[in-house]
């Protein structure tokens, strides 16, 4: 079994896929999923997935707090849901689903998306068994939760990320919102999760 | 060898103009122009692809803040509900030559196909409760692809606008800058050139004169490989070097998009609307509306439309009061900006929002806004009108046939439910 190789024109992440290949054709997947060095047995796609990960969390807590959280602060401008209408910035949720869907059109060998248990658009509630147990799992432990699942008949390796509420910007906007179905949100409380397939091969 | 012969035959055929023959069935409104263009959505051995739709489409579903993009089903969580409608594809709902299940908007699935994906959607809208499917895009309430006049907070927004606003303006389009002008002493054609005087002295009086578009700017223009040399009836392409997005909107549309097909030019005689009898001969490029040398654009936003349509909604153009206010502001009783010509509809002006473009540009793709005809409320009706009434309106196909003589014999719910549902949340904004 192998991971698929990477389109995207981003040297690390196709870095990563290559390394992920390698270490598929070498040592085989049983033997790259335990945890082991990129440098000595190539890269798993736990490893693959917890990468992209912290790239993607890492730029959207940077846009929540030094972007929206502070240009709101500070009084210059807002975000808001309708931001080309507002001329606002779009919302950290917004921001990060458009980058999903631009990958989407760039790659197929991995996909991301946010969703949660009370999420304000029904559409990123989740869906499949691996989801709903990948986000109660998050919610719980505040820690990844890995699995595999067969989705359309392909194979996919899934981990769930939670989505944690960094900034006032979040919890006020989802405990604001009248088609949120949760109004109580905490700071530093899981409000989702951050799901990244692989597909297997 | 009667085979071969045949096959030979075919590829001839197929290599001529006339490909005919080899159409499956009649084409649908929006493509039958191009119809013989085969090559202009058909790949050899790959037949109708969705690349092929996009190459003419995308800007626009971009533009519209497509609700249904194809990324949004490309996620494999969503694999259940492509293998029973692959929104993936264009050519899912949009089959092209099947005249018998072809509907409004060229779309060839039942009306109810929102089934599909938002079958529970009563338990998030109870509003929506026993709405029957086949009226969620055919009510004035959603599109599948551009619902930017149509989302809650919009509605909201615009609730309690009148059916008239107080200030009914379109946008002022500004001049050129201008370089520097040149006049009738210092034209530029070949010593004899221009036998008619009259010709100079129209474009002396146009802004080209004013900006320093001297005649060579237009009549000297290079052919094929050939250098560039004088010709008395220059093409599209001589406009298009100064005129970049008109041209662009003009081969998008129903005007100019045989012309970017690589096919001749869109005529009258090969319309399937209703056209003057008189004007079945004539062609279309940018000429056809904005006469050579007066470049008119006031006769090209309304008596250059009526020069050839003849169908209902534009011989009602006249008694409409969208005329009258037309007329008001050519004889100088009205403000710039408060006359409706065909135009002002059809062919808006723009900013930004439209092109990427912030300058104010006339769109000249008049079919950009027509389907579904809500995308002409933002851009055009809520210049003048508020968004209930104009909602009401384009909902009104006898009221659009009488060219808006008359009020809307609809209403539609859009913004009542929006009310409703807002009153029922303390958290509404």
């Amino acid at each position: 079994m192998k991971v698929t190789l990477m389109k995207t024109p981003a040297h690390g992440i196709r870095a990563i896929a290559f390394a992920a290949l390698v270490c598929a054709i070498a040592t085989g997947l049983a033997a790259c999923g335990k945890g082991e060095s990129a440098a000595s047995s190539g890269i798993t796609p736990k490893m693959m997935a917890d990468s992209l990960h912290a790239v993607m969390e890492s730029d959207r807590v940077i846009y929540t707090k030094q972007v929206v959280n502070r240009l709101q602060q500070e009084n210059v401008i807002r975000a808001n849901e309708h931001w080309k209408d507002a001329k606002a910035l779009p919302l950290p949720a917004q921001m990060f689903r458009m980058g999903s869907e631009m990958v989407s059109e760039k790659t197929k060998d991995f996909n991301y998306a946010l969703l949660s248990l009370w999420a304000v658009n029904k559409q990123n509630m989740p869906k499949t068994d691996v989801e709903k147990a990948g986000l109660e799992a998050v919610v719980a432990k505040q820690e990844p939760y890995y699995s595999e699942e067969t989705l359309g008949g392909k194979k996919y390796f899934t981990a769930v990320y939670p989505d944690v509420a960094v900034a006032e910007a979040c919890i006020n906007c989802h405990n604001d919102h009248e088609d949120s179905p949760r109004h109580d949100f905490k700071m530093g409380e899981t409000m989702g999760g951050v799901v990244v397939r692989i597909p297997m091969i | 060898m009667a085979s071969i012969l045949a096959v030979a035959g075919i590829a001839i055929k197929l290599q001529s103009k006339d490909r005919g023959m080899f159409l499956p069935g009649q084409t649908s409104s929006g493509h039958y122009q191009i119809e013989l263009a085969c090559d202009s959505c058909h790949v050899p051995f790959q037949g109708a692809i969705s690349d092929s739709c996009m190459k003419c489409h995308q800007t626009d579903l971009a533009e519209g803040e497509d609700s249904h993009p194809k990324s949004k089903f490309t996620d494999p969580r969503n694999a259940e509900r492509i293998a029973r409608l692959d929104a993936t594809s264009c050519v899912t709902c949009h089959v092209e030559h099947r005249p018998e299940i072809t509907g409004t908007m060229g779309v060839t699935l039942p009306a109810d196909v929102c089934f599909y994906c938002h079958s529970d959607i009563a338990r998030e809208r109870p509003s929506h409760q026993n709405m029957a499917f086949d009226s969620c895009a055919s009510a004035g309430c959603h599109n599948f692809h551009d619902n930017r006049a149509l989302y809650t907070d919009f509605l909201l927004k615009h609730q309690s606008e009148p059916e008239v606003l107080s200030v009914a303006l379109v946008t002022r389009r500004p001049r050129r800058t201008s370089a520097t002008p040149v006049d009738a002493s210092r034209r530029d054609d070949p010593h004899g050139t221009v036998a008619d005087p009259r010709l100079v002295e129209e474009w002396a009086s146009t802004a080209h004169a004013q900006s320093g578009v001297n005649c060579s700017a237009c009549h000297v223009v290079a052919s094929g490989s050939a250098n560039k040399a004088w010709t008395d009836h220059p093409g599209y392409q001589s406009c298009e070097t100064c005129h970049k997005s008109e041209s662009q909107g003009f081969s998008g549309g129903r005007h100019g998009m045989r012309l970017a097909a690589g096919l001749g030019p869109m005529s009258p005689s090969l319309a399937r609307l209703p056209m003057n009898s008189s004007a079945k001969e004539r062609t279309l490029d940018c000429g056809s509306c904005h006469s050579p040398h007066t470049f008119d654009t006031r006769r090209a936003a309304a008596d250059g439309c009526l020069d050839c349509h003849a169908d209902r909604h534009s011989l009602a153009y006249k008694d409409s009061p969208h005329f009258a206010l037309w007329r008001a502001e050519s004889e100088g009783r009205a403000p710039d900006g408060s006359g409706v010509g065909c135009a002002t509809c059809h062919l808006p002006r723009v900013t930004g929002e439209t092109g990427g473009s912030s300058a104010v540009r006339v769109d000249h793709n008049q079919n950009a806004n027509l389907r579904p005809n809500e995308k002409m409320i933002r851009s055009v009706c809520l210049n003048c009108h508020g968004l209930g009434f104009s909602i009401d309106a384009l909902a009104d196909p006898v009221l659009i046939e009488t060219n808006f003589r008359g009020r809307p014999a609809r209403h539609i719910e859009s913004i009542d439910m929006a009310l409703r549902k807002a009153a029922a949340n303390p958290r509404s904004k």
